[in-house]
């Protein structure tokens, strides 16, 4: 369900190697979890990010919640179509939603994050 | 992804949650089921939040409200009674006639905000919030062991009635429509703060014109036994007009656009009603009432802070408990904030200086440590357009 190209965080956001870049966003369970997003607030292109720490907030009409980056290195781009249109972290979690892209500083970092089967799992221990 | 504001209503873990009579109904709907006020309440249906806020904007969505209390009051000295432990003028009510009225302390704080329905010359229906129900109960209790203005304890019936009794309501333009179909009344023709006795769909109910969200609407309270009924007929009434169910989420941005206060939020035994802009149910003239001395002293002094709305200019979401900033400087608390989904822009309430409550006044508020512009704006944020009555 959740898609095999992609490595998992236990917060819920996936990273996808593209080439030299990873596309990070947040999974399909934590937007159900969140409801319906209003607002999301992403660092600007050229700053860093750590693996693990916080690298922007996602808003639905309830609560804040802090988004954790699944890879280090350098912003390349953050979405820009979430400023006008967030809902799309609701409608295409791991497409249009898409939140940053990142050059990464150490990509063996993805090695230590969850595949998609071993993400389904741990899903299953949330219930 | 982690949490890190939960702004939902909090109940200890240990606490056993109370389940209302559709409690099995909202999980069949598949309801997200949260703690509110001691209760297992649904916060969204799957249809989500803002497509339970637009539809009662532009349609109509029934609520189960049967979290709140109700609180009978009888006998001839119900009404001098109710004079003495509410601070609005229950005289004022013709059978048939609802207030919006508070509970305050000696001190003049707030214990709870209620309605008062006058519903026959001798006999009135109190309507007070979820978590206060018990406290209000014990409270106005201890009152009638030595009530004011000559009033004799043996000469009032006072009756917690839910349960049995349960509440639903009925909220949107279409709401008039919907229950039309279900009772002979005239519900288009109920005044705005009054209510009749009569059936819907064969029960017996209390029909209220009241609501919470700034629309048109109606609150139920009949005998829980016929919820299920009730909450099925009012969806089916409803069908021609996509009438949805809607959950605590819509029912907090709605009334948030609508400038409601919340209690435990805006109003807490902490705050005054001066302060809080309810003067206007704050009635020193009817004679003496629990905590009008001390309110009077605040009314004569003036309060030193007010209750605003906030408009945020910069791009974010405002939250209860974020600091207002005033030329750089914390001047006070957002008791409330969210996304206005009618009005597509971040809005809130909180206390600030009287200095710095008047509308136009340009302040901020600190948003993970950054301050963000924002205005002080009148309340209601939203009103609904009144539609004209034809010849």
């Amino acid at each position: 369900m959740n898609p095999t190209d992609c490595k998992y965080t236990k917060e819920h956001e996936w990273v996808r190697l593209e080439g030299d870049t990873a596309v990070v966003g947040i999974t399909d369970y934590a937007q159900d979890q969140l409801g319906d997003v209003v607002f999301v607030e992403l660092p600007e292109a050229g700053s860093t990010v750590k693996q693990h720490e916080t690298f922007g907030v996602v808003e639905s009409v309830k609560a804040a919640s802090d988004l954790y980056a699944p890879v280090s290195g350098e912003v390349l781009e953050a979405n820009g179509a979430l400023q006008d249109s967030p809902e799309l972290v609701n409608t295409e979690p791991y497409g249009g939603g898409w939140m940053l892209k990142v050059r990464p500083s150490d990509p063996s970092e993805l090695d230590s994050l969850m595949d998609a089967a071993a993400y389904d799992e741990y899903l299953k221990t949330l219930q | 992804m982690a949490q890190a504001n939960e702004t939902q209503e909090t109940t200890r873990a240990d606490e056993t949650l109370k389940r209302t009579p559709l409690y099995e109904t909202h999980v069949q709907l598949g309801a997200r089921m949260v703690p509110f006020g001691g209760w297992e309440m649904p916060v969204q249906y799957p249809t989500g939040v803002l497509a339970e806020h637009h539809a009662v904007r532009e349609r109509t969505g029934v609520f189960d409200i049967g979290h709140m209390g109700q609180l009978r009051f009888e006998g001839p000295h119900a009404l001098e009674f109710l004079q003495w432990v509410t601070t609005n003028d229950v005289a004022r009510l013709d059978v048939g006639a609802a207030q919006y009225s508070l509970l305050c302390n000696e001190a003049g704080g707030i214990l709870d905000d209620v309605i008062v329905y006058r519903l026959a010359e001798t006999r009135f229906l109190m309507i007070v919030n979820a978590a206060n129900t018990d406290a209000d109960y014990a409270w106005i209790e201890t009152q009638l062991q030595r009530p004011g203005r000559g009033v004799d304890p043996a000469r009032v019936l006072l009756e917690r009635i839910s349960p049995p009794r349960t509440l639903l309501a009925l909220q949107g333009p279409k709401s008039v429509d919907v229950l039309s179909k279900l009772t002979s009344i005239a519900v288009g023709e109920l005044g705005h703060y009054h209510a009749v006795e009569s059936t819907v769909d064969g029960v017996a109910t209390v029909i209220a014109r009241t609501g919470y969200t700034g629309e048109v609407g109606f609150e139920l309270s009949f005998d829980a036994l016929h919820a299920v009924h009730l909450w099925n007929a009012l969806l089916e009434a409803g069908k021609d007009v996509d009438t949805i169910p809607c959950g605590l989420g819509a029912r907090d941005t709605l009334r948030l656009e609508a400038g409601m206060a919340l209690y435990s939020h805006e109003l807490t035994v902490d705050t005054n009603p001066l302060e809080a802009g309810l003067e206007r149910v704050v009635r020193f003239e009817k004679g003496d009432f629990v905590g009008a001395t001390a309110l009077k002293a605040i009314a004569e002094r003036g309060p030193e802070r007010a209750l605003v709305g906030i408009e945020l200019v910069d791009r974010g979401v405002l939250r209860p408990d974020y600091a207002i900033l005033v030329e750089g400087k914390p001047a006070g608390r957002l008791t409330s904030g969210g996304p206005s989904p009618t009005l597509k822009k971040s809005i809130g309430m909180g206390y600030v200086p009287v200095a710095c409550a008047s509308p136009g006044t340009e302040v901020a508020v600190d948003i993970r440590g950054r301050p963000h512009a924002a205005t002080v704006v009148p309340l209601p944020f939203y009103r609904r357009q009144r539609r004209t009555r034809k010849g």
